[in-house]
Formats: structure tokens, sequence, C-alpha cells
């Protein structure tokens, strides 16, 4: 590129290197625009965040108030529900996704792979609304009827664990919005784990194989710690995604500021939260608290996120040597 | 070869430019808010529109939102069943004027039991909802239910999880029949429930409770008749178990003493009189006293002094209760306060 | 047991469990499309399309959610394709050795995995509050925004993929740089980017949250872009919750639209990246 511009100089075409100069210019200034865009969205949260801030301060995060009535809220429930539907996205999408991934990468025909590995990839196309009418309609009716009672019944009259499947089986709650959840999250991590599978070199799995070691073994002894790095990476990705969910989670979670302990019960998340009540927000207040459910929502997703973008990277540049 | 290209992209762009037009499309108005009227507010917009050509565009996201956005100007009209009190409307800058009355209704889902097959009154049901009755063979229940076989299934309470004047009315009622929910939850458009599912507007509690075995909610007496929900019978205040219906509806709107009214502030929970249904209210329009489109807060007006006009039957037909004839002049005349920057009246009666 | 036949037996237990996730993501994405299509074919029909929203208990069609959808869509890609592929053209050609190239690539990367919601509030702050009513403009802008990243990113990587080679020969000749990249570069990767674009398109046509307080909706037909508009996940949103039987027909005959387009474009998009992977 060099040797160009200086040949170009010499001749003296100048109408040229303004032309590429401008061009330069003209895409230096829309990349900075990504990073004017995403400080935007960082100012505009603050902004409308900072009188709930100011009124509440760090007692915000920690009060499970919501009364409209009084003004005086609290960020605690909405965020106990993010982590709650979340941590139960990936306790049904990881293994899920694990298992389509160990799949894919050793057991499948090799011909059918990529027709599978498309589908499953299809799952992570369709818009996060559709699965949260087929929760409502398909998903939640099931678990009211059948799963819900049936966990009742049996985790029920335990000492510890009944208290998280206490209650009326609604159908709704935070369960539903985490099994849906985890099927939305899915396709994501098993798209990210058999691609870092296949960075693996074959030379190593093939001298595991060469040594006698059974295919569980060898993914066990030899793929997931080579890919730990990406594995965990494609796994924070996929939480990323559940911790902002919206439509998904807002059909099925029975929109309740309340922290119960039953995982049966009705609640809400940050997202859901927003999505319901941001056009209703009347006093000023209100407004500001469900910025600052917002600001706390992006804060929690970009380290998140930052955390899995770096794994990544690290594995990139392993996969690079 | 780039020109080409660019001028695409031009062309493309000129073309949705093209569409865009003025704020305010010609004879299209709209509203948003309550959820509470708006079957009947939909059904006089087809009505209008076929009659005018005007389209009435009315958004139902609850009496809250409908007040948010009428201060943000965001929309021609603002609806809520809340009504605000002098204060909070000169403060805002607003006026409001009923629009329909109506009767809410608790609509139940239970095995075997059709629409007035199980009574409930305003204590019970305060304290459903305060989580102290769990279960629908509690006694108190039973007590008003002589001879009806009660399921032992837990009681699934709905109530909304967005800003609505369907709320304010029920827990203002519930405040009237109960001091422990008064000093524990109050009464507004959103408040901390105690226990319960939350729905979306009017919609979202009708199909929750739709849905949900052993579920209980309160919704405007036309969702339960459009969607053949059952529901309760209810002991008002003088002891009477009644069928809500537009003769109940209007026993306990003939109470409201109108002219007296500031502002049409005005509740009609729990009112006296043997026929009156105990969760009666009206449903509020808000507009900007003083209007920067003069233009559009007439047709505003325009809309509703014909739905007052022609709309009695349809709104009948849904058990809503029409404003009576003397009500009607009384907002009319109110109306000459909306006036446009320069102080004249946008609406004048024909 | 001996050691061998427990290892055999965690192998198999391992494997079949592997089938068995297999089998259940395959039988979500199958339950899914039967439920669309057993709900909403029984919408199809010409009023789905020609007919604005009805009030409740009437009939009529999504028409106005159709056409709403679909121009916002494309006023979104308008916008924010020409934005990305700049910005993914800074990345791959001029960003080598740049401090700020990386800084960008991380921003873009959090951009595109930030919730959508969050874009909506951003937008709702910037441009419909400022306005004093919700507008279409409003929500194409917000949809542009999610645009952009994605456009980024693949425009990115495609342009990373054309080989040195072609470059130096575009120079050799003396063509000025920025032709180089326009002329020869982009031709180059145009199936990429545009696969790319087609992948955005996939992604906003569902989306919701960020349509929620920027378009809004309405339920007439609106061609005004300066005003409320209706939108198909908008109306699915409010008629699938709805108690009411003709709506929630309506609401899926939508859902069905959106993800029959949508997958339709997942596939194609995919089936251009293979053909131009194997002619390239």
């Amino acid at each position: 590129m060099d040797l160009a511009l200086s040949v170009t100089k010499r001749s003296g075409l100048n109408s040229r290197q303004i032309q590429d100069a401008a061009f330069r210019t003209a895409t230096r200034l829309f990349a900075f625009g990504v990073l004017i865009l995403l400080g935007g969205v960082v100012v505009a949260l603050a902004a409308g965040a900072r009188p709930a801030f100011e009124k509440f301060g760090w007692y915000f995060l920690v009060s499970d108030a919501w009364n409209p009535v009084k003004d005086n809220f609290g960020a605690l429930p909405a965020i106990y529900g993010t982590i709650v539907t979340s941590a139960i996205a990936m306790l049904v999408g990881i293994p899920l996704a694990f298992g389509i991934a160990v799949f894919l990468t050793e057991l499948c025909e090799p011909h059918l792979r990529r027709p599978i590995g498309t589908l499953i990839e299809l799952l992570a196309a369709i818009p996060s609304i559709i699965y949260g009418i087929w929760g409502l309609f398909v998903v939640a009716p099931v678990l009211q009827h059948t799963v819900q009672p049936a966990l009742i019944q049996i985790l029920g009259p335990l000492p510890i664990i009944g208290a998280l499947f206490a209650g009326p089986p609604f159908g709704l709650g935070m369960l539903t919005a985490g099994v849906i959840l985890g099927f939305m999250v899915l396709p994501f991590i098993a798209s990210v784990t058999r691609d870092v599978f296949l960075t693996v070199p074959p030379m190593l799995r093939e001298s595991a194989y060469g040594v006698g070691a059974t295919t569980s073994e060898v993914i066990r002894h030899i793929v997931l710690p080579y890919t730990r790095v990406g594995v965990i990476g494609g796994i924070m990705l996929g939480l990323g995604r559940a911790l902002g969910e919206t439509m998904a989670v807002t059909f099925v979670i029975g929109n309740a500021h309340r922290i119960k302990a039953s995982l049966l019960a009705p609640g809400t998340t940050i997202s859901a939260t927003l999505a319901n009540e941001f056009t209703e927000a009347v006093s000023d207040m209100y407004t500001a608290s469900l910025f600052a459910l917002g600001f706390i929502l992006f804060v929690i997703t970009f380290i998140v996120l930052a955390a899995a973008k770096l794994m990544l990277l690290r594995l990139d540049q392993r996969a690079a040597k | 070869m780039q020109a080409r290209r660019l001028t695409t992209w031009l062309g493309a762009l000129a073309l949705i430019a093209a569409s865009a037009a003025p704020a305010a499309a010609d004879g299209e108005i709209s509203g948003a808010g309550a959820t509470f009227p708006y079957p009947i507010y939909a059904k006089w917009a087809d009505a209008y529109k076929e009659k005018s050509g005007i389209s009435m565009n009315y958004q139902s996201i609850g009496s809250g939102g409908g007040i948010k956005q009428i201060t943000a100007k965001t929309v021609d009209f603002g609806a809520s069943d809340m009504p605000l009190t002098a204060d909070k409307l000169s403060k805002a800058g607003l006026v409001q004027f009923p629009a329909i009355m109506g009767g809410e209704v608790m609509a139940i889902n239970l095995p075997g039991i059709a629409a007035g097959g199980i009574t409930l009154d305003g204590q019970t049901i305060a304290n459903i909802y305060l989580g102290k009755i769990t279960s629908w063979d509690d006694p108190a229940i039973a007590k008003l239910n002589p001879g009806v076989k009660l399921p032992s299934l837990g009681i699934a309470v709905v109530h909304r999880s967005d800003g609505s004047g369907t709320t304010f009315i029920f827990t203002d009622y519930l405040c009237k029949v109960s001091p422990e929910w008064k000093e524990k939850v109050g009464e507004d458009t959103a408040v901390e429930w105690p226990v319960g599912l939350g729905g979306k507007g009017n919609e979202g509690v009708a199909a929750l409770t739709n849905n949900t075995a052993g579920a209980i909610g309160y919704i405007e007496y036309a969702y339960a008749l459009q969607n053949k929900l059952p529901y309760a019978k209810l002991v008002n205040k003088e002891g009477t178990a009644l069928m809500p219906g537009s003769t109940s509806f209007q026993a306990a709107a003939a109470n409201a003493d109108w002219p007296k009214a500031p502002g049409f502030y005005l509740l009609l929970t729990d009112q006296p009189g043997k026929e009156s249904w105990p969760i009666t209210g009206a449903s509020f329009i808000l507009l900007h006293e003083v209007q920067d489109k003069p233009e559009i807060a007439k047709q505003v007006l325009d809309f509703f002094a014909w739905s007052y006009a022609n709309g009695s039957k349809m709104a009948e037909e849904l058990a809503y209760v029409p404003m009576p004839e003397s009500v009607v002049k009384l907002v009319e005349a109110s109306w000459s306060k909306i006036k446009d920057g320069g102080g004249k009246p946008v609406w004048t009666s024909r | 047991m001996t050691l061998y036949q427990r290892r055999r037996a965690g192998n198999v237990v391992a494997l079949t469990l592997s089938w068995v996730a297999t089998g259940i993501g395959l039988l979500i994405l199958f339950l899914v499309l039967w439920t669309l299509l057993r709900n909403g074919l029984p919408a199809l029909g010409s009023d789905l399309f020609t007919k604005p929203t009805p009030p409740p208990g009437g009939r009529g069609g999504i028409g106005n959610a159709i056409y709403g959808s679909v121009v916002m869509t494309a006023v979104a890609t308008l916008v924010g394709t020409p934005v990305g592929v700049l910005t993914g053209t800074y990345l791959a050609e001029f960003g080598r050795g740049s401090r700020i190239a990386p800084v960008v690539r991380f921003v873009n990367d959090i951009l595109l995995s930030a919730p959508s919601i969050i874009i909506g509030l951003f937008v709702y702050e910037l441009m419909v509050v400022r306005m004093g009513h919700f507008s279409a403009w409003a929500g194409s802008v917000a949809l542009a925004i999610i645009v952009v990243p994605v456009v980024v990113r693949t425009t990115e990587d495609m342009l990373m993929l054309v080989p040195g080679s072609l470059r130096e020969a575009a120079i050799a000749l003396g063509a000025p740089q920025w032709k180089v990249i326009v002329s020869v570069i982009y031709r180059a990767a145009l199936q990429g980017m545009l696969t790319g674009v087609m992948l955005a398109v996939a992604r906003i046509a569902g989306e919701t949250a960020p349509l929620l307080f920027t378009a809004f909706n309405n339920q007439f037909w609106s061609t005004n872009m300066n005003g409320p508009m209706a939108n198909l996940p908008y109306v699915i949103f409010q008629f699938a919750l709805s108690p009411y039987a003709d709506w929630q027909v309506l609401a899926w005959g939508g859902a069905m639209l959106i993800t029959l387009a949508i997958l339709m474009l997942n596939i194609v998009a995919r089936l251009l990246t293979s053909w131009s992977n194997r002619t390239l």
C-alpha cells in the first residue's frame, strides 16, 4: 500500500491522493461512529437513570420494593430474576449444547454433519418472540399439567430442595422462563463449541484413539482441556444472550416483582420489566428507575460479553501459534 | 459503476422519504391508554371511520401509559380510568372528561363453576389478594357459598403488570372494604401486589385467568363477555349478592353527582343502593388545555361528540353504561376550556 | 465389572446422551415449526395481507403490520449497511497496525450481543422524546443500530478473505487505493457481504423490543414514517397475549410468516456462502 502511495506521490497525481484520503477518512469516521454509538448508549442510560441513583443510591441494588404508589423502587427482584432464569437457562442449555457438539464432531455421519449443523443453527435464527408464544401456548400448559405437579409431588416434601419446588403450578414462572431461555441459547453455545472442538489437531485425537481411549475419554481428556477457553467463551456468549433476552421471557415469567424461593413462582427480569412497564411509567422517578434497571443490565451484559470476547481472543491467538 | 450504485442507494432512500408526511396525517388522530374501555372505543372508531373517513388510532396500553403519553405529547389524547385530581390536572395542563362507564368483575377459572356460580364479598377478595386466603375451599369462601362444592385447588391470583386504571378502580374498592388492604397496599394504577401473576392489560389478565386452573382476576365486564369467562357474584354495600350487568352498573352510576365533581373527578366504587354493583367506574379522556395542534384537538372532540350522540347502542351491547344526556351537556360545555395558542376555543357545538 | 467394561459402559452412556441431546435439539426445531404451521396456516388467505388489524372481535388481517415491518426493515438496512460496510472496510483495509481498530472491533462485538431493549431505550431518549411522538423513523433507526454491528463483522471477515494477490495486482495496474477497494475487493467479497446483509435483515425482521418504544403501533393502514406504524412483532405481541380467538389466529399467522421469511433468508444466505466458497 505504501509503495502505491509513494508512486503516485512522485507522479504528482494529487487528485488520487485526495480521493484516497477522503475514502480513508470516511471509513475512519464511521469506525469512530461505532465507538460513539456505544458511548451514546451508555451516556443516555446513565443520564436517564441518574435521578433514581441519586435518590436511592446503592440501596437500589438491594431493595426489593417496587412501589409506584410511594415512588419507592428497588432493583433486587429484577436482578434476582435475571440471574436465576439465566442460571436455569445455562443448566438446561449447556448439557444439551455440549451433547450436540459432541454428536456433530464425533458421532455423526460425515455427510449429515452439514445439514444437521445447519438445522441446529436455524434454531438460533428463530426470533425470540416466537419462542415466547411457543413457550406460552405449548410449553407452559405442559409444565403446568404434568411436569410441575410431578416436581411438587416428588421434590416438594424434601427438606431443602423442596422449597425450590413449592407452590401452585401456574405453568408460568421462573422455571418455565429459564427452560425457554435454555432452548434459545442452546444453538449459540452448540455452534461455538462445535467450531472450537474442530480446532483440535487431528493428530492429538488420533494419538489418543491409538492408545485405546474410548470416544468419551478422548472428549474428556483431550478435546475439552485443549478447547477449555473457547468452550467457556461460548458459554459466556450464551449467558450474555440469556441475560438480555426480552420477548421470550416476558410471555412466560408471570411478571411479579417478588422474590420467592420457589422456582415455580412467577417473577420478573430486568428486560421483562422494561418491556412491560416502560411506556406506562407515569412518574419521573418510575421512569428513572426503569432507566436505572436498563443501565444495570447493560453493565452486567457488558462484563459477561467482554469476558467472553477476551477468552475467545486468547483461543484465537493460541490457535494461530 | 460506483455512480450507478450510489444513485440506487439514494433513489431508494428518496422513495422512502417521499412517503413521509407531516406529523399529523390527514384524517388520523391517535390516542392511547386505558384497556378498560378499549372494546367500545375500538367499535366507535370503526363506525366513525366508516362515517367520516377519519381514523381514530387507539392503543390500549393501560391508563398509566395513557397519562404518560399525553403528558409527553406523543399522542393526541390520553385515556385513563383513574381520574386525575384537579391539582394534578392543573400541574400537567390537562383537562379531563368522562367518556363511558362500566363495571369490573372477578373472573374465575374453576372446573364446574359457571358464570355467577360462586359468590364473593369485598373482604374475602381483599384477603385473597393479600395472600391470606390461598385455597378455594377456605372456610371464608365456603361461608358465602353454602351448598357449592368448592375444590381444594390453590388460588392463582392474577393482577395487572402494567399501569392500569382498572387496577386503580379495583384497589379503590378494596381500600373501601378492607382497612388492612388500605394500610398495607393502598390504591393506584400500579401497586405492590403481595401475591399473584401479572398480566398485561385487561386482555392479559383475561388470557391468564382463562389459561390457569384456579385463577381469579379482575377485568372489565366486556372482556368477560367477549371471552365467555365465568365470573363471581359480588355482595354489595347493602348486603345483596348481585350478578354484574347493565342493570347493576346503571344502578351504581345513577348515584353519580357529576355537576358537583371538580374536573369531573368522581369514583363510583362501593356505591349505596340495593342494586348497585360494587366495582363500577368511569373512564376518562385527557387533553391538553392549550393546544398547539388545534385542528387535531377539534377532530378528537368531534369524535367524542359523535360517540356521545351515536354510540350509546353499541356501548349497551357490550354492557357499558353510556354517559347520560345531562352529563354530555356538561362535558361539551367544559370543552370551551380547550383553547389554541391564541385563546380561541378549538371546538364549538354545532 | 472390569475396568474395561466400565469404560465401555461409560462411553456408551455418554454417547447415547449426545444422541439424545441432538434429538432434543432437532425436536425443538420441529415442534416450533409444527406449532407455527398448525396454528398459522388457518390464518392464511388474501385477507391476511390486504386487510389492516381489526378491533377485537372483528375480522381482518395484518396487512398494515406486514407493510410496516417491510418498510422499517428496508430503511434500517439501507441506512445501516453503508455504515457497517465502511466501518468493516476500515477494520480490514486500514486497520492493520492502528490502535483504534482492536477497540472498534471489541466495541462492535459488544454492540452485536447487547440486549436490543437497551437500544430501544436509547432511541426513545434520542428521538421519540425530542420529536414528541413515536415514529417509524425512530423504529428504523433502532433497527439500523442493530444492523450495523452484524454488517461490520461480516464485511470485515469477508474482506480479510480476499487474497492479497488480488490487491497487489490492482495496485500494480496503477489504481488508487479506494478504487481498488471499491471495484476489485468489494466485488470479490460481494457474495459474502450480501450474506452478511441477509443475516442482518433476518435478525431485525424478528426484533420486537427495540420497536416497543419507538415505532409503537397503529391499528390502521399508515404510510406515514413520521408517526407510529404497525409492525409484525408488536402485533404478534399484542394479539397473542389477548384473549380474543380471532386475534390469536392472526398472531399465529404473523408469527408463521416472520419465521418462514427469516428461515428462508438464512438458508439462502448459507447456500450463497457455500456456492461462493466453491467458486472462489
